[in-house]
Order: C-alpha cells, then sequence, then structure tokens
C-alpha cells in the first residue's frame, strides 16, 4: 500500500478572538497546528500501513513553517513527507490548491490511496478533497469512519450519511476524506522522533511537480475574494429574570406571543 | 499580480498591521513586511495606509462579454424519490438572481421514480430538467457527477446554485473541478453585481468570524453552495408556468467504480436536525450522559429535534449526528433553545441565523447571550424541568 496524506496547517482557531475595539483577529501568540482532521487521516494512513505494509507518504502545500508540522508528522508514524512551496502557490483557491496537490501526487508514483480530512478549520470548505479525486480522475468517497477491507485492489468502507451509516466500496487508487470517529491519533514515539530529526524533507516548487503557472496560486484561481468584513453581532438578548418559576412562565408567555407553540 | 510595498514611502507606522484580517503584517526595521502565504489580496492593507505605500496588483477581470453562458440553475437534490426543502429554498434565491439578470430559472433533478416534480416550479422554475434512470437510487454518487457536468456542458448556464447538504458537499465540488471553474462552499449572502454580470458569493469563514465575498470572475457557470435553511423559500404558486424537459440518462457515459452496499439507519435522531423548526440543544453545563434526557424531554414537549454542542459529542454521550457548529451542521430552525452551552464561536458558527434563540446558562458572561433573543441566567437543573411542565401542560 502506497499512501498519501495530505495535511495543512491551520491557526489554532479555538483561541481566534475579536479585538472588540479594532474588530480584527487578534492572533498575536496563536500557534499553528495541523488540521484536526488531517491528523486523522494521517493516523489512518499509519494504521493502513501497518495492517498492510506500504509506505505513508505527506504532502502539504505551504509556506516553509509548515515544514514543522510534516516533521510531526513522520514522528507519528510517516515515512516521508514533502512540502510543497512556491511563492507562485500564494493565493489558491480550492481549485488552484487541487490542481497542485493533484500534480504532486502524480510524482509519488504508484499511489494506491490518498487520504485527506474532511474540511479544514479555516478555509472549512472540505472541497479540496473532492477537487482532488477528479484532478487524478479516480474514485471519491467522503466522510469515511472505517476502513473495513483493503482487498484485490478494492476498498470497502463504513462512511458517514446524514441519517446513519453507509458500506461503500471502490476501485483502488482512490481518494477518501475521514471524519472524527475514524480513529484517535496516536502521540509521537521515542523511534519516531529520532526519525522525524534527521529526516530529509524536500520542498517542490511548482516546476519540480510540472505544474502550469498559470494553473497555480491566485493565478490559477477561478475565484477570486473581492472583499473581506466582519459580521456584525447586534442582537442583544432580553434577560429573564427572577426565579426558576418565574423565568419559565415568562419564556413560556414569549414563545405564545411569537407563535412559536 | 501581488502585492508590493514602496519602501521609500513607508514609514512603518503600523495601520496596516492593525487591519490585516489575517494577521500576516509585520514590522521589520521600520518597514512593513506581508506574509504572501494566507494573502488573499483583499486589500484592506492598502485601503488603511496614508501613504500610499502599498500596491494591490490585482486583475479583476469582468466575464467575457457575449459569453454564451444564460440562466440560474439550481440542483434540485432528491432523497429517496423526495425533493429537498434547500431545493425550494435555493429556487426563491435563484428567482431574485435570475430576474436581476433578466434571466431563466431552472432546476435540474436527476433521480427515479421523484415524486413532486411540479412543486420545483409552484416554488419559482420556469424550466424543469429531469433525468430519471433507476441508477440514481443505487447510492453511488458518479452518475450524478457525470450527468449535471454533461447537461451543464450542453445548456450552458451562467450560474449553477446547490444545497450544501453531505451530498451537496461531496458531489458539486467534483462537477467543479470537471468542468474547471470556481466554487465557493456554504454561501450565506448571493446578489449580483450587475455591471460586471457577476455573482457575488459571501461566506463565513475562520469559524465564522471572517466574512469573505468571492467572485468566480472568467470561468462559467458560477456554482456556490449554500446551506440549507439559510435562504427562506417562497410561498407556493401552482399557476406559474413552466417547461419540463425530460432527459435520457447518457447510459454509455458512467462506469460505476463505487456501490453501495448497505445501508445502517441512525435510529437515535426521530426528527431530522437541519429540517426541524424547533431544535433543543445541550451542552458541557449538563455534566453528564444521563442529564441529557433534560433535553430529550423539553424537545419531546416541543416536537422538536435534540442536539448538541461538540463537548458532549466528545465525551461519547451523544452520537455525532446531532453535533450542531462548525465541525458538525449548520442549522437554522425557527426556534433554538441552548442548554448548558457557553457558546464558543465554532458552536455560533452552526446556529447563529436560527429564527430566534434562547440561551440557559448559569454563566451571565457566557457568549451565547451575544447571539441570544431571550436569555435566562440560572440552574438549567431547575428552569428546564419547569419549563417542560409547562409546555406540556400549555
Amino acid at each position: 500500500m502506497n499512501i498519501v496524506v495530505c495535511l495543512k496547517q491551520v491557526p489554532g482557531t479555538t483561541e481566534v478572538k475579536i479585538d472588540p475595539l479594532k474588530n480584527t483577529l487578534i492572533r498575536q501568540g496563536i500557534k499553528s497546528i495541523v488540521n484536526p482532521f488531517d491528523a486523522y487521516a494521517l493516523e489512518e494512513g499509519v494504521r493502513l500501513k501497518e495492517r498492510y505494509t506500504g509506505k505513508v507518504t505527506t504532502i502539504s502545500m505551504g509556506p516553509p513553517q509548515a515544514l514543522d508540522m510534516l516533521r510531526d508528522a513522520i514522528s507519528t508514524g510517516a515515512d516521508e513527507s514533502v512540502l510543497l512551496s512556491d511563492m507562485a502557490f500564494a493565493g489558491a483557491d480550492t481549485w488552484a490548491t487541487a490542481y497542485t496537490l493533484g500534480k504532486a501526487v502524480r510524482k509519488i508514483n504508484n499511489f494506491d490511496l490518498v487520504i485527506c480530512g474532511r474540511q479544514t478549520l479555516d478555509g472549512d470548505t472540505g472541497q479540496v478533497g473532492p477537487e482532488l479525486a477528479e484532478m487524478l480522475g479516480i474514485p471519491f468517497i467522503a466522510y469515511v469512519s472505517k476502513v473495513e477491507e483493503i482487498k484485490d485492489g478494492k476498498i470497502r468502507v463504513q462512511r458517514m450519511a446524514e441519517d446513519g451509516y453507509e458500506t461503500i466500496e471502490t476501485t483502488l487508487p482512490a481518494v477518501i476524506t475521514v471524519v472524527k470517529e475514524i480513529n484517535t491519533p496516536r502521540l509521537p514515539s521515542f523511534r519516531g522522533m529520532t526519525k522525524a530529526k534527521t529526516a530529509q524533507i524536500p520542498t517542490w516548487k511548482a516546476e519540480d511537480i510540472g505544474a502550469e503557472k498559470e494553473n497555480v496560486g491566485l493565478t490559477g484561481s477561478a475565484t477570486q475574494v473581492v472583499k473581506i468584513f466582519f459580521p456584525q453581532r447586534v442582537q442583544k438578548a432580553e434577560m429573564l429574570k427572577g426565579d426558576a418559576e418565574t423565568q419559565a412562565n415568562a419564556l413560556v408567555a414569549k414563545l405564545r406571543e411569537a407563535k412559536l407553540i | 499580480m501581488g502585492i508590493s510595498i514602496d519602501k521609500e514611502k513607508c514609514t512603518g507606522c503600523g495601520s496596516c498591521r492593525e487591519v490585516c484580517p489575517f494577521g500576516l503584517i509585520d514590522i521589520i526595521d521600520d518597514k512593513v513586511n506581508i506574509k504572501i502565504e494566507g494573502c488573499t489580496l483583499c486589500g484592506a492593507c492598502s485601503d488603511s495606509c496614508s501613504f500610499e505605500a502599498i500596491r494591490i496588483e490585482k486583475e479583476i477581470e469582468k466575464a467575457l462579454s457575449g459569453d454564451d453562458h444564460h440562466g440560474v440553475w439550481v440542483f434540485a437534490e432528491q432523497s429517496r424519490g423526495e425533493i429537498r426543502s434547500v431545493a425550494y429554498e435555493l429556487l426563491a434565491k435563484g428567482k431574485e438572481l435570475a430576474t436581476t439578470l433578466n434571466a431563466s430559472l431552472s432546476a435540474v433533478c436527476l433521480g427515479h421514480n421523484v415524486t413532486n416534480i411540479t412543486q420545483l416550479a409552484a416554488f419559482g422554475a420556469d424550466k424543469i430538467y429531469v433525468v430519471d434512470d433507476a441508477v440514481f437510487a443505487d447510492g453511488s454518487e458518479d452518475p450524478y457527477v457525470t450527468e449535471l457536468v454533461r447537461l451543464v456542458k450542453q445548456y450552458k448556464p451562467e450560474i449553477v446554485l446547490a444545497g450544501a447538504t453531505p451530498f451537496g458537499r461531496s458531489f458539486f465540488p467534483r462537477v467543479a473541478a470537471q468542468l474547471s471553474t470556481g466554487l465557493t462552499a456554504d454561501c450565506t449572502g448571493l446578489d449580483i453585481d450587475i455591471a460586471k454580470r457577476l455573482l457575488r458569493q459571501t461566506r463565513p469563514t475562520f469559524g465564522g468570524n471572517i466574512m469573505a465575498t468571492i467572485i468566480c470572475p472568467v470561468k462559467r457557470p458560477q456554482m456556490a453552495t449554500v446551506r440549507p435553511r439559510v435562504f427562506k423559500k417562497n410561498r407556493p404558486d401552482a399557476s406559474h408556468n413552466f417547461e419540463l424537459i425530460r432527459i435520457d440518462f447518457n447510459k454509455e457515459s458512467v462506469t460505476l467504480k463505487t456501490r453501495l452496499l448497505n445501508f445502517i439507519a441512525d435510529l437515535t435522531e426521530r426528527v431530522k436536525l437541519e429540517d426541524a423548526d424547533i431544535v433543543v440543544a445541550g451542552g458541557r453545563g449538563l455534566g453528564k450522559p444521563e442529564n441529557f434526557q433534560l433535553i430529550r424531554d423539553l424537545a419531546a414537549a416541543l416536537n422538536g429535534a435534540v442536539a448538541s454542542s461538540r463537548p458532549p459529542v466528545d465525551e461519547g454521550w451523544i452520537p455525532y449526528s446531532h453535533q450542531v457548529g462548525q465541525t458538525g451542521k449548520t442549522i437554522c430552525p425557527k426556534l433554538y433553545i441552548a442548554v448548558g452551552i457557553s457558546g464558543a464561536v465554532q458552536h455560533l458558527a452552526g446556529m447563529q441565523t436560527s429564527d430566534c434563540i434562547i440561551a440557559i446558562n448559569d454563566d451571565p458572561n457566557a457568549p451565547i447571550f451575544q447571539v441570544a433573543t431571550y436569555g435566562i441566567v440560572g440552574d438549567l437543573f431547575k428552569v428546564v424541568p419547569l419549563l417542560t411542565e409547562k409546555l406540556k401542560n400549555a
């Protein structure tokens, strides 16, 4: 099994706060973390490698700082990591990102399975996984919660549907995206950390993966951001005061007034 | 394209650093330094610069004149033969867009023995494209992708909208990738820049902390997904004239690689969260899994659905299918009652557009009160049972 796992470094948004005076994000002291869903993708890749033998390669498109994350990936079981970093990649939308990742995955020969997280915490689109599958021209399964079996060039998985679980089978190579139910990521091992320390992590630029400049970064993006603004939260709650009895009565009255009951 | 700083003009005053929504600006040696990765060229920094030291070079090309793409399409998602409510909501917004563009509004339904197809016209569609084939009932996404791509290439709409349901979020990006066009996920606002004939797509990002307006200037069609219940459907008008266009499924186009083998229903969810008018949600404040019964009882009294913030799901008190928030479901019910939920931004991202929000929490400073319509500061273990009792008798 030759497995490729896509990782993205994102700001740890749980700590993001709005500066009430300037109405901007306070980003000071916020660490970059691996996108949580990608951590499940990596863990699943490593588990499948342990089950079926093979190799796990992690790739990430991002600034040079993402090297730390790729090194951490090796300490938790990845065999190799590759950074895709080029000024030309900056400002990429999901289409240009999927194009760039697709070029890099193709360069990793004979891959069987590509695993991505279901979405990122920052961009939150969940589009790169399915778009990557189309760039590679291979099958796609989203929201995988369990890999049941890989056998005879096929993969059978359980995936979360809106009102239950589906068992789905497809042919390899394929792209899957995973949800957090799939596993609990392991901590770095001592051996992994030693390996990570000395690991050579190559940086691939556009020309290294044969990506056309007009298809990467902002130039290659079909969409453009034209405006950024902060949502206004003006609504202030009307507080229902008194003891529990009074509060409950007041609420029932309000609900009745609004014809909600 | 890019961003450039005139180091002669820059005084290192730092006003641009303050406004950068992404925190990418540093002052190094009294001069501005911008980390280009992550920069969307939004222009906040250049607008704030009093010295015209920051220049953004961004070509926003307008739509090609004489472009042959015309009309607004709504992908009418069906599930087991029933058209989903989000299709009607999209038709309401689609009608607005089509009217502004002086174009027609079409619904596209791929399915098998779908009931109430003509409802799509009652909710606003001027044309209904229907492809009926048993393959669409097999549970594989692949034929939906190939068939919609084929229809878009043939009929050339300028805008195609779909619901950001789990199905839509998985299949629609594949359609966009095959058409080599842009797609904007989870839009909460759609309008037309009529001078450029462009769809302006506004969506929350960074867990709902930032809103971004996005365009797709050159590629066609312009594609967007919208979560259920973000837009309101119009009152149905059964007298609306429409044209029904039946198209044969192109069997040769699809080689099915992906097969659905089995489906296991999640029986813990009696009322579907996304479709519920009333939702009662419990959070960490419940303390232990047994206390979720308080939420279930209140929901039952209101005939509503049960939801959860993330901590109870992480603790295993309730299945993930009930989670509301950034990494769960986004809902917009008429009434949302948050019990023992503090209201982290990730949770607010999933419910803050609800019509009426009730917050019950013992901490008066909990952020949930910032989005609530009515707030009750108190002991949920006293207030909730009383409320349930009164509603039962109401």
